[in-house]
């Protein structure tokens, strides 16, 4: 390989991890480029990870090449030669063979090739795909995440996320999934999709908070760099803006969600001198520019908003729920999502009292979806607590701690009620 | 579909736990039970005395041999389980997540072979 330059490595590991940021930096380019022409994701795939791993034993040794990318190609595009001469030749493996062969990686100047990733996205989200498994099919396609640890972040055993993702990358292929980025109103259209999924992909690494599975909270770090990439590549629109805006204001408070002891922290009692303040600003920078965009205020843009009226406590001091309130009864009447009209309950019991609060609850105990969602048990118990009933208030937070997968919030969830129990004891002398 | 969530932990774990946090513990699982319940998925439930008290047999040439303590000496042994009845694989991992045990030690999911 020619274009591998020596470089003098200051240490075996520096060159290791060198080789491997630059080797990943590239992953994701090359699979759009590959794939969109042959619709072959997981041949693509093959032929790009037996082509890292040459780099990987290559490039601490022989210095990182000047241009990654071609480097990588070159090995890539020799395997997948070699791959598709091995099958049957139908016509289209023989008119991806001919691109192939033509392909020009010029080993010293960075290459001219088109950026697809976007349309990868776009593919990897498509509305031919399982929804839930868009997620998955990016992490796994645009990052080169592996079965395994994808099954484990969404909870699905590794054998079955492993066939679910085979199936849906030769869906791609057979049914002939484009790679085009949709233009106009079909964007929007299907942008949210692809912002969903990144958005789930961010929402379980986020789940770990204690950071006690390095797999999981790289997730989140990994989901907001897809956000970036988005939000880089369509500038103007309002919903990438504000979904990395939502994402970044999270991800600045991901410390302050445990105290010294490991102990859960509700956002309401975080101390803002903990959140990251420079990640704050930026999330905030990029919310007025989502709103300098054209078109509605979308779902993500306004729950970048609910963060940022947390986050001006750091400065006010005080928690804006009327904006708060506001902003969820715009994202009810834009989503009908239960969770939504969840955190809209919660907003109306501090600007209106619990009772306020505890009715719209009642509204929703009837939809199924919130019958096993740990914050609707958490919220009822409090405002029931809040308004005196203490025994109901005792069965909610049994049931939401019931639900409840992270240790340190079912801690806190227990402290909770044990602090009501001694508060009902006091109230209510037992007569011996 | 019937599945069993066997719970395997480190006795010795819980022993050296504080009272207060071996009653926290112990009300987790109770929280848990009455949320499988709820949930109308609840089959049965129950905790195994310690691995000290397990007695084994099984036939060897012939003869049967009774040896006092369990299978396999591991540091982790069978605590209890849950049986539930839910729609699929995905379901059953979504409560053995929530269950205690995920996090004091690991919770095995098996589907039942109904005879």
């Amino acid at each position: 390989m020619t274009a591998a330059i020596a470089i003098v490595s200051p240490g075996a590991d520096a060159a290791a991890q060198a080789a491997e940021a630059a080797a990943r930096r590239s992953y994701s380019k090359l699979i759009a480029f590959l794939a969109a022409r042959t619709r072959d994701v997981a041949g693509a795939e093959d032929a790009l990870s037996e082509a890292l791993a040459v780099a990987l034993t290559e490039w601490p040794e022989q210095g990182v090449p000047h241009t990654p990318d071609a480097w990588l190609l070159t090995v890539a595009r020799r395997k997948l030669i070699d791959a598709m001469r091995r099958r049957r030749l139908d016509e289209g493996a023989a008119a991806h063979l001919q691109w192939l062969a033509e392909l020009q990686a010029d080993d010293d100047t960075e290459p001219a090739w088109p950026d697809r990733r976007l349309g990868l996205l776009f593919a990897c989200a498509h509305p031919g795909i399982d929804r839930d498994l868009h997620a998955p099919l990016m992490l796994q396609v645009v990052l080169g995440f592996d079965a395994a640890t994808i099954a484990s972040a969404f909870l699905i055993a590794p054998a079955t996320m492993a066939q679910r993702l085979v199936r849906a990358k030769a869906k791609i292929r057979q049914a002939g999934i484009g790679f085009e980025v949709p233009q106009g109103d079909a964007l929007r259209e299907r942008l949210g999709t692809v912002l969903d999924a990144i958005y789930a992909a961010y929402a379980e690494g986020w789940s770990d908070p204690a950071g006690a599975d390095a797999r999981r909270r790289n997730l989140a770090d990994e989901a907001i760099w897809l956000g970036r990439l988005v939000a880089s590549l369509l500038p103007d629109e309002g919903e990438a803006l504000g979904l990395l805006s939502l994402m970044l204001h999270a991800h600045a408070r991901r410390d302050a969600r445990r105290d010294a002891a490991g102990d859960y922290v509700p956002l309401s009692e975080q101390d803002p001198a903990r959140w990251d303040a420079p990640l704050v600003d930026e999330a905030e920078a990029l919310l007025h520019r989502a709103n300098r965009c054209d078109g509605a205020p979308g779902r993500y843009q306004l729950e970048a908003a609910v963060q940022s009226a947390h986050a001006m406590r750091r400065r006010t001091g005080v928690i804006d729920w009327l904006s708060i309130e506001r902003l969820y009864d715009a994202l009810c009447e834009l989503t009908a999502s239960p969770v939504a009209a969840l955190n809209r309950a919660v907003a109306l019991a501090e600007t209106q009292g619990p009772a306020a609060g505890l009715a719209t609850l009642d509204a929703l105990a009837s939809d199924a979806r919130l019958a096993q969602y740990q914050p609707y048990w958490a919220a009822r118990a409090e405002l029931l607590a809040r308004g005196g009933a203490a025994d109901a208030a005792q069965q909610a937070y049994a049931q939401a701690i019931g639900l409840e997968r992270e240790p340190a919030v079912r801690r806190y969830l227990q402290q909770r009620a044990a602090a009501l129990a001694a508060q009902s004891a006091v109230a209510v002398p037992k007569v011996t | 579909m019937e599945y069993m969530l066997l719970i395997y932990s480190d006795p010795d774990g819980f022993d050296k736990l504080s009272p207060s946090q071996q009653a926290e513990g112990m009300a987790a699982y109770g929280a848990y039970h009455q949320a499988l319940q709820k949930a109308g998925v609840l089959r049965n439930s129950n905790r195994l005395r310690p691995a000290q008290s397990a007695t084994t047999v099984r036939l060897q040439s012939g003869k049967t041999q009774v040896l006092d303590g369990p299978y396999a000496e591991t540091r982790e042994q069978l605590g209890g389980y849950f049986l539930i009845d839910v729609p699929d694989l995905d379901a059953a991992l979504s409560w053995a997540a929530r269950c205690p045990g995920a996090a004091h030690g690991t919770v095995e999911v098996r589907p039942i072979w109904a005879m």
